[in-house]
């Protein structure tokens, strides 16, 4: 009897190790997560505007439906990237996902201050290369570093209601993301 | 023998209580840090870079992009405020105030979190668009049958969740539970 609850305790035990194993490795190995689902549908460094969530067909679950919404998946291994998103009319913002889905940084259109959401996208490592007068002078230059070369930027403009949709849809459509040249320390 | 039956014995319940509890973990949404405000749940770390390991396997198991702590802030509710789950088939009201935000949007999911099809084709509504009486409030009725006034259809499914959504508002992470925040009553009116 002691024995079978011993074992009890034991197969407990182990059940908890290989239920935090499961939760720590689920996120490195699903397959259906948000960027897995981007990845066959957004362009490389380029912005793909996604089609309005339905019933019957979405690219995510939960998608907000009173928002248009753009995806510019990145990969930072040859370079800082730039963003310029034209601010809609109602709200727009931008935000940040790492490899993981997991949002890094946000930014709207009242934080950002202007007419345009202008930023650069790098690793932290380009950005410790970057030459300190290029610091400098693009002082008022948002810099964001990603955590991982790899992810997705979410570009979203609201439609307050469904006659602004068009609205919206175009300020999301004008966003691009690409590929800057900084200039190197030796230069 | 009898070393074999046992170790195999072990073994099996690992794999229950291991497995079940991972199940019951992302089913659940349980990560840590939830605030709750009357029936709605919002999980301000999930939207930022301290999300636990529990909010990142539910991101990643449910395939959705969370919304951004710095963008806004998701409320989830799959309960009344009696604890009642919510159910397509009854009138259930939403209704009073929200806290401070630019926007809002209020929607309707079932629960693998795709939108509900109705003839209408309305999935949700923005601050923006919905009637309020003299003093800000508002009703939204949520419910299979056509409502005068602001009307969310559910398309008379079993269960399904509302998903309230602030942008650019000042509840986050530093906001605590029991602190006045105002957010909307659920009340279930009428059941066929």
């Amino acid at each position: 009897m002691i024995r079978w609850l011993l074992l009890l305790l034991g197969g407990v035990l182990l059940g908890g190790i290989v239920h935090l194993a499961t939760i720590i490795l689920l996120p490195r190995t699903a397959t259906q997560d948000a960027f897995s689902r981007l990845t066959p549908v957004a362009a490389l460094n380029s912005v793909t505007a996604l089609p309005e969530p339905t019933p019957e067909k979405a690219v995510m679950p939960m998608m907000d439906p009173a928002f248009a919404t753009a995806i510019c998946r990145y990969d930072l291994s040859n370079g800082p990237m730039k963003l310029t998103a034209p601010v809609s009319p109602a709200y727009t913002s931008v935000s940040f996902y790492t490899d993981r889905n997991i949002a890094y940084y946000a930014i709207n259109d009242r934080s950002a201050g202007r007419r345009a959401i202008e930023l650069d996208l790098m690793t932290p490592e380009q950005h410790a290369e970057m030459p300190e007068d290029e610091n400098i002078t693009a002082a008022d230059l948002l810099i964001v570093e990603s955590p991982t070369r790899t992810g997705l930027i979410a570009i979203r403009a609201l439609a307050p209601e469904p006659g602004l949709m068009a609205m919206a849809q175009q300020a999301v459509d004008a966003a691009q993301c690409q590929r800057t040249e900084v200039p190197k320390a030796s230069d | 023998m009898r070393l074999l039956l046992g170790t195999l014995f072990a073994l099996a319940v690992a794999a229950a209580v291991g497995l079940g509890g991972t199940y019951l973990a992302l089913s659940r949404g349980a990560a840590f840090g939830a605030l709750r405000i009357g029936a709605w749940t919002a999980w301000p770390k999930t939207g930022t870079q301290d999300a636990d390991p529990y909010a990142q396997a539910s991101i990643a198991r449910s395939g959705r992009l969370p919304v951004a702590l710095g963008d806004g802030l998701t409320f989830l509710a799959k309960n009344d405020d009696d604890g009642r789950r919510l159910d397509g088939r009854c009138d259930v009201a939403v209704s009073g105030a929200t806290p401070a935000a630019r926007f809002w949007t209020l929607t309707v999911y079932n629960l693998d979190g795709e939108l509900v099809a109705n003839s209408l084709r309305r999935y949700d509504f923005t601050s923006q668009e919905i009637v309020r009486r003299g003093d800000g409030s508002f009703t939204i009725m949520v419910g299979p049958r056509a409502n005068p006034g602001n009307w969310l259809p559910t398309g008379g499914i079993d269960r399904y969740m509302l998903v309230l959504r602030f942008y650019d508002t000042a509840v986050g992470v530093a906001t605590k539970e029991g602190r006045e925040i105002p957010m909307p009553s659920i009340k279930t009116r009428s059941c066929p």
